[in-house]
């Protein structure tokens, strides 16, 4: 059996006295595409942090291809796992190339600040996140489709075998939605990468993901791959949603059809 | 790469430089030449190469001391400015943020009220040793925090030891005659009649503070991403702190006691650099210190010209007037980049 990519073992995790987890256990496979879903505040992103070593769990410990990361310097984390928060703030007068350049960081010293390598991976980078044409556009300038893709463009630059994307569709729409996910898609194909993201779409979430984690009430509710964690029942408990769970005429995964609630539950009409 | 586009960014980057180089050279001569007395370039140089003229005891005496003295603090400046406005993430954000020139100030006062100090070389180890002293009492009070991954505590400690160290400077200098006196020569920022003998520590200082912030440059420019996706690039965030600040307060402390408190500089000089060469750090930190050194060197040297002979105007005032059109010209020409 192959060893896992990511493991939080028994982790307790939480901010400042509030605990969002308690001994939560979770594996992540190796060249998978793994997708966190749940209703707001169920710790998506407190879990998505726990793996990236943004935040210290305070039991448990969370391992990173078998070493626990908290023994791992922060550099030496970040040359084997990648992490896109939520929000990271656009520089001012900063070059898409420039940014890209950014996720070298790690591999770099003070007495090596540039190299050979550095340059073909950021290279490599823009193009295969169709950035070339606009590598010297200010990313202030950006429109949000092309500004996210020149986000995930620093993240491949790093060059690390995990990587975690924390809500990278938030703010587009639909079809550059669907870009950045068939991105993810490549760069998992191409690369092997193992990559664990938070989405809400939950049927984009099931068309682009090999497995789906739930997250509910400090635990897991389902996980598995798509047929068998969209459910009815699921959705029920975890979104408190009536919906309708039908084949993706276009993919053949489960597609989520929520449903009007019942009148009597219904918001009265004003 | 060879795209027409990368070609023109990289000639327009070029050009930055350059103009820069030829900005320095240009304030340079012109302090050594210009000022109440005038000396023709070649008689400067004569005097340069053989120090037996008798344009050398104006040369060498004061115009060299005087040009050195004024590329060291505009350049610390504006290096200062540059860090502190990327550690903070603030555009506004100004060396003084942490307290360095009201501590330098203080110590000044309080050396003439307590001990009746007021020579110059009294003033110059006094504003230094108060520089220092304020800046570690604000990132002691901002360490209580225990988040240093937030820029927020710094800048409210910051601005409150300065509320409070200014409030201690108003009493004092207005309740004793002779703290006024000592106040009133050292606030206003100048490079004139300024003794030197503080000049060793300081330009040591000044030095470490320079190699520390070219060692933050990296830290600066994953923190300008945000501090989740900076640690997730390997920042260690106390560490960049660390480094950041200590540059910070080296520079600054080296500028105050070595000229007076001298505004607008660390304010202004990283927003026309970063217009000239762009946000990365690796460049914005070079073209600050030259933006600094030259504006420096240009106000000094006007305020010695207008000054004809006479009282000069010191350069703190004219910056503030010079200055403050200047930095309205550049905000209107172009849309000055949020941080």
């Amino acid at each position: 059996m192959t060893m896992p990519a990511l493991v939080a073992d028994r982790v307790t995790l939480g901010y400042d006295g509030h605990v969002v987890f308690t001994g939560l256990t979770v594996q992540i496979e190796p060249g998978t595409v793994t997708t966190l879903i749940g209703a707001n505040g169920c710790g998506k992103s407190t879990l998505l942090k726990a793996f990236g070593r943004l935040l210290a769990p305070s039991s448990g410990v969370v391992r990173l291809e078998g070493t626990p990361v908290r023994q791992l310097s922060a550099r030496a984390v970040a040359r084997r796992l990648a992490i896109l928060p939520q929000k990271p703030l656009t520089p001012a007068a900063t070059t898409v190339r420039d940014l890209v350049m950014r996720g070298r960081h790690p591999h770099q010293t003070l007495l090596r600040p540039w190299s050979a390598e550095d340059a073909a991976k950021v290279a490599e980078a823009i193009a295969s996140t169709g950035m070339t044409e606009l590598a010297d556009r200010d990313v202030g300038s950006l429109s949000g489709g092309q500004l996210q893709r020149a986000w995930i463009a620093l993240v491949l630059a790093q060059d690390a075998p995990v990587i975690l994307l924390d809500e990278p569709t938030t703010f587009l729409d639909l079809s550059h939605q669907l870009e950045v996910l068939r991105l993810v898609r490549q760069i998992n194909a191409r690369q092997g990468s193992t990559i664990v993201m938070v989405l809400h779409d939950l049927s984009l979430a099931a068309r682009y993901s090999d497995r789906l984690i739930v997250l509910h009430e400090g635990g897991v509710l389902a996980d598995g791959a798509p047929w068998d964690v969209i459910t009815p029942a699921v959705l029920a408990t975890a979104f408190g949603l009536e919906a309708l769970v039908m084949a993706d005429p276009a993919s053949g995964r489960p597609l989520v059809v929520p449903l009007e609630p019942a009148p009597d539950t219904a918001v009265p009409a004003i | 790469m060879s795209s027409p586009a990368f070609a023109v960014a990289r000639r327009v980057r070029v050009d930055a430089w350059v103009l820069l180089g030829l900005a320095l050279l240009l304030a340079v001569v012109g302090s050594l030449t210009l000022g109440s007395n005038p000396v023709a370039p070649g008689t400067v140089l004569q005097a340069l190469l053989d120090p037996s003229t008798d344009t050398d005891a104006v040369i060498w005496g004061s115009r060299v001391p005087r040009t050195l003295l004024g590329l060291l603090v505009g350049g610390c400046l504006g290096v200062a400015g540059a860090l502190m406005q990327g550690q903070t993430g603030n555009p506004l954000a100004d060396p003084g943020l942490f307290g360095v020139s009201s501590g330098a100030s203080l110590a000044v006062v309080l050396g003439a009220y307590l001990l009746g100090f007021n020579s110059m070389t009294a003033s110059l180890f006094l504003a230094l040793g108060g520089a220092l002293v304020a800046s570690v009492l604000v990132f002691g009070i901002a360490t209580l925090s225990r988040d240093l991954a937030n820029p927020v505590p710094l800048a409210i400690a910051g601005t409150a030891v300065t509320a409070l160290l200014n409030a201690v400077i108003s009493f004092l200098v207005l309740t004793n005659a002779s703290s006024l006196e000592a106040f009133r020569v050292w606030v206003v920022g100048s490079l004139g009649g300024r003794a030197l003998d503080a000049l060793p520590p300081a330009l040591a200082l000044a030095l470490v503070g320079l190699v520390l912030a070219f060692a933050n440059a990296r830290s600066l420019n994953s923190l300008t991403l945000g501090t989740e996706l900076a640690q997730g690039l390997g920042e260690t965030l106390w560490r960049a702190r660390l480094v950041g600040l200590s540059a910070i307060t080296l520079t600054t402390a080296s500028a105050v006691a070595l000229a007076g408190p001298i505004g607008f500089i660390g304010l202004t000089a990283p927003h026309a650099a970063r217009a000239l060469v762009g946000g990365n750090h690796f460049r914005l930190l070079p073209a600050s210190g030259l933006v600094g050194a030259v504006t420096l060197l240009v106000c000094d040297t006007v305020g010695r010209v207008i000054g004809g002979g006479q009282a000069e105007v010191p350069v703190g005032v004219v910056l503030a007037t010079l200055g403050g059109v200047a930095f309205i010209a550049i905000v209107r020409r172009t849309k000055l980049a949020a941080l």
